[in-house]
């Protein structure tokens, strides 16, 4: 088998807790379907027949009753549950599953929505034999507004600089701007193997990573890393111009240990070495090389190579922060081919529905409501003349009549009383809005969650 | 022309003299028929016993109709390869069938009774083997396709202008499971026979990522070939191989079936992949022989691990021996060939030159060297590269420099991609200029080449079997502005970017293989050697 595919879903969402506090994020309906389905769809219809998702066990719970999931998603799903409040990060999660991992791994993180062509990411870490191949895409502007935002939004954001050389595919240099003391610090070796680089701060890191088995392996016995993006890759990427890597010591010595454990292991390392060396006639008698100008060999004569896709055009979005989640909501229509307005909605014949809005199923919609570029969750009841602009509604939500509803947030099983005004709110789970409130660029969650902040 | 036996005696001396008497013209047919007839005895002979003895009687019918299917069957037999010249002509078989049994029945008959047996005999067997064709109008016809066996039809990557094979191909892929990758762009008409491919249109985009009908170290092969990360001949076998020996570790024997011809089967749409992900070199083709008959040699009895350790130790060998022994006795011979003083001109980059420089120069051999490039691959930097890295001095200059640089020249290295069977080069397109302007400076041009890369195909020219590479490859973007950059819009514009070329054999000196040096004509005998050999 050519790739594993591994789907991180036990994420908190740390930074939307609003929205997560009663729904866990893998399970937020994003276009009516739960996050989780996005990154799934995809791999399917890239090809993969399994996934190994690494959950929580509520997740799982819900995931096995969800109707999208279970029936859509053709593909077998491995569920592995670890504990919500181990506090495990994205790579202690591969060390957890290392039994697991028989060849190299795809990993891929639930709140990812794209179309991007994976074969591109896939194709470089086939080609080169990279040991990480990874996708980024350039940032769009949010558009739209936040609700609960107040004031400007904050440049809290910290800047991840990408460095990568002409041809715009290999991986030079990456950090964070919080792991920078003063400024960009470039290492002299990389500039002299590479003098071109060029380095961008405007990227999404879509957090999908091929990475080798033996990387996996590494991880094994450095128990010291716990998150991918924040650790492992940073240090993969300096670990290709080390000095000691000519032979990367650290991962390939860990290889060999763990071989060593096992009783055919002459038999393996024998096998390795000789495919090495036709690996290294066929290196030497191809006149490639991927950089002219000095006299060293393709590659720099390194082992370790690490890749990235940076995607010009199309649908890239992580959905972990509020308004990544409502600019998702917005486009996540386009991204599959169903009826705007679910067949099993009781929609009277004399509401006005926009074209991009997104009914879901079972839904009643009563006279003389007008939805505009909204989407309404599964099970919501809207009564009479009510107006929902730009807003999203999650599921089993009851609006009664005459409320004007913008720009907002509405999550499962809330009530919005008769003649509410709610404009640029985020209104909780279950949360009663009064009739006739009057509410602007608010979040209004339940008390008990106000104190967790 | 030693006889054997002469069974066909008196037919014969007759025929002969009604030709000497009827001019001269037709002596020529005479003396083919003739050939023919005696070949046609020698397996005659093998034939005898199966053939029934009504066969005897079509004796007589041999003599008349000869004349007229000889024209015919010249015509084909003119056709290419010296692999076809012993032809049967088993059009002509029944007619000198079995001459030798009663020569003595001749004579009895009348000249007009014996012509009429052998038109009516001459309609039975025709009418027996092409059940359908049964008018005299197709007898000139009859020979000729009766010698179609023997033409080899044209390999489906030369017609490529022809909707049938291309139908045709496509479908032998779906059945394969293989995805079928579309042209791109304008063809030059001289070339429309040919694919052109795009390398932003990878074959991978078709297929399912983990990659389950083609093993994935084939998947990357096949990008490594099309992304030009693995070129060059002898890096393309090697690497080839390498993929093979992993196939076959990661094969399993399906119940019920047996290796030897399971194991070719899975190998086909592998082939077919590599293929349409670039066309296959000479060598790759032979390399690709040589596992397909040591696969169909494994006996039936044997156990799958030893078949398959068996199997990986052959590939070891087949590498050891063709590629990295002959390249040491390759330059072994050539180093005889440099001397102390020389300036060399080598062209692009080769493997096996680049060898022989290095070796040379360690065997402090003083020679200068100047590398010839061409666009749009610019190979010779890279050969530059490894030659100044080993410390040998080295001139660069662009092939349009070429006539200005040869009077400095000593000898001229070539590497090639392949050697035809009418001794014919093939090699980087450049190469024949190269040989050719050497050759009008009276420079020895040598041509070095390993023996797994002759092969049995013949071409005269570079246009009927060449390769395409991708059109976009010519554009060239300087201080930001690429002038080509539509050039697909310019309706009388077409880009061609060539990749091979022959070189004929009048400007190659000497070729120095692993079996000596030998001049470039000798080339069938290596093979014919060869093919003893196996």
């Amino acid at each position: 088998m050519e790739l594993q595919a591994v789907l991180m879903a036990a994420g908190g969402g740390s930074r939307m807790m609003d929205l997560t506090y009663n729904t866990p994020k893998p399970l937020l309906p994003v276009g009516n379907k739960p996050l989780i389905w996005y990154p799934l769809n995809l791999l399917e219809r890239v090809g993969f027949e399994e996934v190994i998702v690494i959950t929580t066990k509520e997740v799982q719970k819900m995931i096995s009753t969800d109707p999208k999931v279970k029936l859509d998603v053709k593909m077998k799903l491995d569920l592995v549950c670890i504990q919500e409040d181990a506090d495990m990060g994205t790579a202690d999660a591969l060390r957890h599953i290392q039994q697991k991992v028989k060849t190299d791994v795809l990993v891929v993180s639930c709140d990812l929505i794209t179309d991007a062509a994976l074969h591109e990411v896939v194709d470089l870490f086939r080609a080169h034999n990279a040991t990480l191949s990874m996708l980024m895409s350039k940032a769009h502007e949010f558009t739209e507004t936040v609700p609960g935002q107040k004031g400007k939004k904050k440049t809290g954001e910290q800047r991840d600089f990408v460095g990568v050389d002409d041809t715009g595919k290999r991986l030079l240099f990456m950090a964070n701007e919080a792991d920078l003391d003063e400024g960009v610090v470039i290492r002299k070796s990389i500039m002299r193997k590479h003098p071109r680089m060029h380095i961008k701060t405007g990227l999404v890191d879509a957090h999908l990573y091929c990475l080798k088995k033996s990387v996996v392996d590494f991880l094994a016995d450095n128990k010291s890393i716990s998150s991918i993006r924040g650790e492992l890759v940073p240090y993969l990427v300096r670990k290709q111009f080390s000095k000691s890597t000519n032979s990367p010591k650290v991962i390939d010595e860990t290889h060999q240990n763990l071989k060593k454990n096992d009783s055919n292991v002459n038999l393996e390392i024998q096998i390795s070495s000789r495919d090495e060396e036709l690996l290294h006639l066929t290196q030497e008698r191809s006149c490639w090389n991927d950089h002219r100008g000095d006299m060293s060999d393709a590659y720099h004569g390194g082992r370790l190579r690490c890749y990235v896709h940076i995607m010009d055009e199309g649908i890239c979005y992580r959905v972990n922060t509020l308004a990544a989640y409502i600019e998702a909501n917005r486009l996540a229509p386009k991204l599959f081919d169903e009826p705007a307005v679910h067949p099993s909605a009781v929609v009277s014949e004399r509401c006005l529905i926009g074209a991009d809005s997104i009914i879901g199923a079972s839904c009643q919609i009563s006279d003389k409501t007008s939805i505009k570029r909204s989407t309404i969750g599964v099970s919501t009841t809207v009564r009479e003349k009510v107006k929902v602009t730009n807003s999203i509604i999650m599921h089993g939500v009851t609006i009664e009549e005459g409320c004007n509803i913008q720009g907002s947030v509405i999550c499962s099983n809330a009530v919005i009383g008769r003649g509410a005004d709610i404009k640029y709110c985020l209104v909780g789970s279950a949360q009663r809005i009064e009739p006739d409130a009057e509410s602007t660029n608010e979040v209004i969650v339940g008390t008990d969650q106000l104190m967790e902040i | 022309m030693a006889d054997c036996g002469e069974p066909d005696g008196p037919g014969n001396k007759d025929d002969i003299t009604r030709s000497k008497n009827e001019g001269k013209e037709l002596s020529k047919e005479e003396k083919q028929r003739l050939r023919k007839q005696k070949k046609q005895q020698k397996k005659q002979k093998e034939r005898k016993n199966e053939k029934s003895e009504t066969e005897k009687e079509k004796t007589p019918v041999s003599l008349l109709p000869p004349p007229r299917p000889v024209a015919t069957q010249k015509a084909p037999s003119a056709l290419p390869a010296p692999a076809s010249a012993p032809i049967p002509v088993p059009a002509s078989a029944p007619f000198h069938s079995s001459p030798a049994p009663s020569p003595a029945d001749k004579p009895a008959k009348s000249k007009a009774e014996l012509k009429a047996e052998r038109r009516a005999r001459q309609e039975t067997d025709r009418a027996a083997k092409q059940p359908g064709s049964s008018s005299s109008g197709i007898k000139t016809k009859v020979p000729l396709s009766e010698l179609n066996p023997v033409v080899k039809r044209l390999p489906e990557h030369v017609q490529v202008d022809d909707p049938a094979v291309v139908k045709r191909l496509a479908k032998k892929l779906e059945r394969q499971q293989i995805p079928l990758r579309s042209d791109y762009g304008y063809k030059v008409s001289l070339f429309s026979h040919l694919h052109q491919y795009s390398r932003k249109a990878p074959l991978t985009q078709q297929l399912s990522i983990p990659s389950t009908v083609i093993h994935p170290s084939i998947v990357r092969l096949g990008l490594q070939y099309s992304q030009g990360i693995v070129a060059g001949s002898n890096a393309r076998s090697v690497a080839l191989l390498h993929a093979f020996k992993q196939v076959i570790r990661d094969y399993t024997t399906p119940p019920n079936e047996e290796l030897s011809r399971d194991l070719v089967n899975k190998l086909k749409p592998y082939i077919s992949f590599l293929n349409q992900c670039r066309p296959l070199s000479a060598s790759m083709g032979n390399a690709i022989k040589y596992i397909k008959k040591e696969i169909s040699n494994i006996p039936s009895q044997c156990k799958e691990e030893e078949a398959k350790t068996k199997l990986l130790t052959c590939i070891d060998r087949y590498i050891e021996e063709k590629i990295v022994l002959a390249a040491k006795a390759i330059s072994k011979y050539a180093i005889e060939k440099i001397s102390d003083g020389d300036v060399i001109l080598v062209y692009g980059c080769s493997s096996l030159v680049n060898n022989i420089l290095c070796e040379a120069f360690e065997k402090s051999r003083k020679f200068r060297v100047i590398v010839v490039d061409s666009r749009p691959r610019l190979e010779g930097r890279e050969a530059l590269r490894r030659l100044v890295q080993r410390g040998i001095s080295c001139t660069y200059v662009l092939i349009s420099a070429l006539s200005y640089i040869l009077p400095e020249v000593s000898k001229v290295f070539l590497g090639a991609h392949a050697l035809l069977a009418n001794g014919y080069v093939m090699s980087r397109v450049g190469t024949s200029q190269i040989a050719l302007v050497a050759r009008t400076f009276n420079v020895p041009v040598l041509v070095c080449c390993e023996t797994y890369k002759f092969c049995e195909k013949v071409q005269t020219d570079s246009f009927v079997s060449n390769e395409l590479d991708d059109p976009d490859d010519l554009m060239v973007t300087r201080k930001g502005k690429t002038q080509l950059e539509n050039w697909q819009d310019v309706s009388s514009l077409g880009l061609l970017n060539l990749v091979y070329d022959v070189t004929p054999p009048d400007f190659v000196d000497l070729v120095i293989t692993d079996l000596g040096m030998i001049p470039c004509t000798s080339v069938p005998v290596v093979l014919r050697v060869k093919n003893l050999d196996q």
